[in-house]
């Protein structure tokens, strides 16, 4: 095998991102009654762009891709915190996170 | 070779912790996968060059958001194996559309060619490794051109922060609690009472 072929090159990287965020939408299809669970693939989902947004950044030399990718993370902490406290108070009220029991606005 | 190596092992217990955090039996152990998934995602980042993004990501995620989601699992009494049910059912259709998502994806990423840019196209280029550091040149940025985003970001936080305790506190009318207000405005002459006593007789 040639040198060049183990060159860890920007594709490498977009594929693994490619395949986590696709797990990630195969994850909320999958689980579709425990929103914990979606939203743990919701979290897989924004670190795979993540990983697209550090990997163009460090492949063109252009630091402002890893300056989004902070600004993603903060959003995703915010989210799963506002997320789960949501969970916890529906869980209060109704006794149950299941999906579909979440339909009193009929929206 | 030793960075494809490692590479190759990052980036393959990325994607297996994450088939895992999907199709796990219990969310403890999702939660755990995830954590796994975040710390080998840190490893792929500190092999980009961008060491801080990498340990952010340890400390946030691993420290925060992972454990956050460990508390509120552990916390509802839910009856789990409920909710997997259905789960056989979604599997073809949703590993039908993930499969022609991926597709899509690199049949549209793959027909793409990066231009190789030279080092005075980008606006903000990474400085050499060995004069200046990660953080250091991320902090040059974020405080100097991105400092109103760095302030919208810190009042997203806030919000998010408030939002949480507003959604989550609530006053349970069946519990004693001590109040301090109602004690420090306790006075002497409100509770206590001199009552002269005769020979003889009862209070």
């Amino acid at each position: 095998m040639e040198i060049g072929a183990m060159e860890i090159g920007l594709g490498h990287y977009l594929t693994v991102a490619a395949i986590l965020f696709t797990l990630g939408i195969f994850g909320i299809f999958l689980n579709r009654k425990n929103v914990i669970i979606i939203l743990m693939s919701i979290e897989l989902m924004l670190l795979a762009v993540n990983i697209n947004l550090v990997a163009f950044s460090s492949f063109l030399g252009d630091l402002t891709g890893q300056v989004f990718a902070l600004f993603i993370l903060t959003v995703a902490a915010a989210e799963a915190a506002i997320g789960l406290a949501i969970l916890v108070v529906y869980f209060r009220n109704r006794g149950s996170i299941a999906v579909e029991d979440i339909n009193l606005m009929k929206g | 070779m030793i960075q494809a190596l490692a590479f190759y092992l990052f980036a393959a217990v990325t994607v297996a912790s994450g088939v895992m955090v999907i199709s796990s039996r219990n969310p403890v152990h999702s939660v755990l996968f995830l954590i796994l998934a975040f710390f080998n995602a840190a490893a792929l980042f500190v092999l980009l060059g961008a060491e801080f993004l990498a340990m952010i990501l340890i400390v946030v995620y691993v420290g925060a958001v992972a454990v956050l989601f460990l508390f509120v699992v552990m916390m509802l009494d839910i009856n789990f194996v409920e909710l997997r049910q259905g789960f056989a059912r979604y599997l073809p259709i949703g590993a039908a559309i993930g499969l022609v998502l991926l597709a899509e994806i690199f049949l549209a990423v793959g027909a793409w060619t990066v231009i190789p840019v030279t080092a005075d196209s980008s606006i903000t280029p990474i400085p050499p490794m060995n004069e200046v550091t990660n953080t250091h040149a991320l902090g040059a940025l974020i405080y100097t051109h991105y400092v109103y985003l760095f302030q919208t970001a810190g009042l997203i936080l806030l919000v998010a922060m408030i939002g949480a305790i507003v959604l989550t506190l609530r006053s349970r009318s069946d519990v004693k609690r001590q109040s301090v207000d109602e004690q420090n405005a306790r006075r002497p002459e409100d509770v206590v009472e001199v009552v002269k006593v005769g020979r003889g007789g009862g209070v």
